[in-house]
């Protein structure tokens, strides 16, 4: 039996996730947030509270307040951060609302990933040291070595990873074509054409260890969820989704981007650190689990945080995928939308989305069977993350 | 495309960075030594993550250490960068003391080849006029 939850969802959206919306981030953010209302049911004004994330590269929440012509704003939060804040603004509303800050929350992510400001470069890069999360000393180390792009930070500690307990391509592209199997009923996803391994051995290197297919899909697109307290929720259209537990966390001396995954074991996470108080949080056990959103910017970065959490063995992960154990049907279902690998990357965000429907029963062929309880997480396999674990009413 | 995306990336230099590029220009490794407990610690910090002493020197160090981990880059979204691939990057664990690390493209060794621990030493490569980096050769 769960713990009392914290908070609940009640509302969904999200807009189609392409390579060009031809629209700007506000007008994406916009109909995702109405979407969110239409589906929990509630009027606009009601709405007083908004938590976002971004990376230079979105509105913030005065801009959609504005634009939904919110009276007033009881609770409201910008966090200039990556992925590893996805779970974590949803674990903000919920704080936010328990606490009797605010009463409806709307928790939104909107960017043009893909036609807009991409990631990586050290101009990027300039522009996080100078503004962003990562105003720090890291940045000048790691331009100058020839590291500007998220996807080599990530190789560096998948190759600890490979040499540590033996993993390989293959175990990688295990990873990759379970997701993308998933994706197949999925009509938000992007790749739906099922991946071979010989599809995987032909992609192209883009940093070795890692090739295009260990990277997810930068990606347009905006998506939106609603927060409350159970108790509204039930006046609301959808039966609520729960928020059990949740947590935006870190390991030890977690400066910068990078830097802080090397100051403990590398192939270790947050989640070694942070699992275990978040289950007894929840009330609720590792194998009550019916399936797991895990934040995939790489798939080395399931791998990581699947041991962290303690779901699989270290070194596991290619028998877990390659036994089929992480599709709909196997044993714990793994990222049932496919991820950021092959849904979209909408920062992570849709992810929380995906598990709410899950936990309505509304996915359709991609349905885990009386699925229940959930966990979602986001960072990648490094110090840094955050997570919740998400219950049917 | 503008002249300057050609040109390697300048490091935004910060206040407590100074010296670590001032000793590069003199084809020096300089890192922060606590004062308080003798540790060697990069990337530099005002604090000792040991002890937390605020007492430092920048003090030389060998230039020697081993590859903790290694990337091949093949593609780079940066174009100084991807005209410079396939190259071997990663990150260099000093002799002085374990856990002290050091990020650098890795030359000397072809990319099929490198192997971690392998031994390298520091040397330095002027990328722009008047900034001098650090790189790491395989012994």
């Amino acid at each position: 039996m769960a713990n009392k939850p914290l908070a609940a969802i009640a509302g969904i959206g999200w807009t189609d996730y392409t390579r060009n919306s031809g629209r700007s981030v506000e007008s994406l953010a916009l109909e995702a947030c109405h979407h969110a209302l239409a589906d929990a049911g509630l009027p606009a004004e009601k709405v007083d509270g908004l938590a976002s994330f971004n990376l230079g590269d979105s509105v913030v929440t005065s801009v959609v307040a504005t634009n939904l012509g919110l009276p007033k704003l009881n609770h409201y939060a910008d966090f200039a951060a990556g992925g590893f804040m996805a779970c974590g603004v949803m674990v903000e509303a919920a704080m936010a609302v328990s606490a009797g800050l605010a009463d409806y929350v709307l928790v939104y992510r909107a960017l043009n990933g893909a036609s807009g400001q991409r990631y990586g470069g050290f101009e990027f890069s300039r522009m996080l040291a100078e503004h962003g999360v990562h105003t720090d000393a890291e940045q000048q180390f790691l331009d100058t070595a020839g590291i500007t792009m998220p996807a080599q930070e990530f190789a560096l500690l998948c190759r600890l990873h490979m040499e540590k307990y033996g993993t390989t391509n293959d175990d990688l592209a295990a990873v990759a074509m379970s997701g993308r199997a998933n994706a197949a009923d999925n009509p938000r996803a992007q790749m739906r054409k099922p991946m071979s391994l010989e599809d995987y051995r032909n992609s192209r290197w883009v940093a070795e260890p890692f090739r295009v297919f260990d990277c997810c899909l930068q990606t347009d697109g905006a998506c939106a969820l609603l927060v409350t307290s159970p108790e509204r929720a039930r006046d609301l259209k959808k039966a609520p989704v729960n928020i059990h537990a949740g947590f935006t966390a870190t390991g030890p001396r977690n400066r910068g981007s990078m830097w802080g995954n090397f100051n403990i074991d590398p192939t270790t996470t947050y989640a070694d650190l942070h699992a275990d108080r978040l289950f007894e949080r929840a009330g609720i056990k590792r194998d009550d689990l019916d399936f797991a959103e895990i934040y995939d910017c790489f798939t080395y970065s399931i791998i990581g945080q699947m041991e962290g959490f303690g779901l699989i063995e270290r070194g596991e992960a290619g028998e877990f995928f390659r036994s089929g154990a992480g599709r709909i049907d196997g044993r714990l279902p793994i990222n049932t939308h496919g991820g950021l690998l092959s849904e979209g990357y909408i920062h992570g965000l849709n992810s929380v989305v995906e598990a709410v429907e899950q936990l309505r029963g509304e996915a359709g062929p991609r349905q885990v069977k009386d699925a229940a309880f959930g966990l979602v997480t986001a960072g990648g396999a490094t110090q840094t993350g955050s997570a919740v674990i998400l219950g049917r009413h | 495309m503008n002249a300057s995306a050609s040109l390697y990336p300048v490091p935004q230099v910060t206040a407590v960075s100074k010296p670590f590029w001032a000793a590069c220009l003199q084809h020096r490794l300089q890192l922060q030594k606590c004062e308080s407990c003798g540790r060697f610690r990069f990337y530099p910090c005002e604090a000792c993550p040991d002890c937390r002493s605020t007492a430092y020197q920048w003090v030389d160090v060998s230039g020697r250490g081993k590859i903790l981990t290694w990337i091949v880059v093949h593609r780079s979204v940066d174009p100084v960068w991807q005209e410079r691939t396939p190259f071997v990057t990663g990150i260099v664990e000093i002799e002085e003391q374990k856990g002290c690390f050091i990020p650098g493209i890795i030359q000397g060794v072809a990319p099929a080849d490198v192997r971690g621990g392998m031994p390298v030493k520091v040397e330095f490569e002027e990328t722009n006029p008047g900034v001098v980096v650090p790189r790491w050769r395989v012994q």
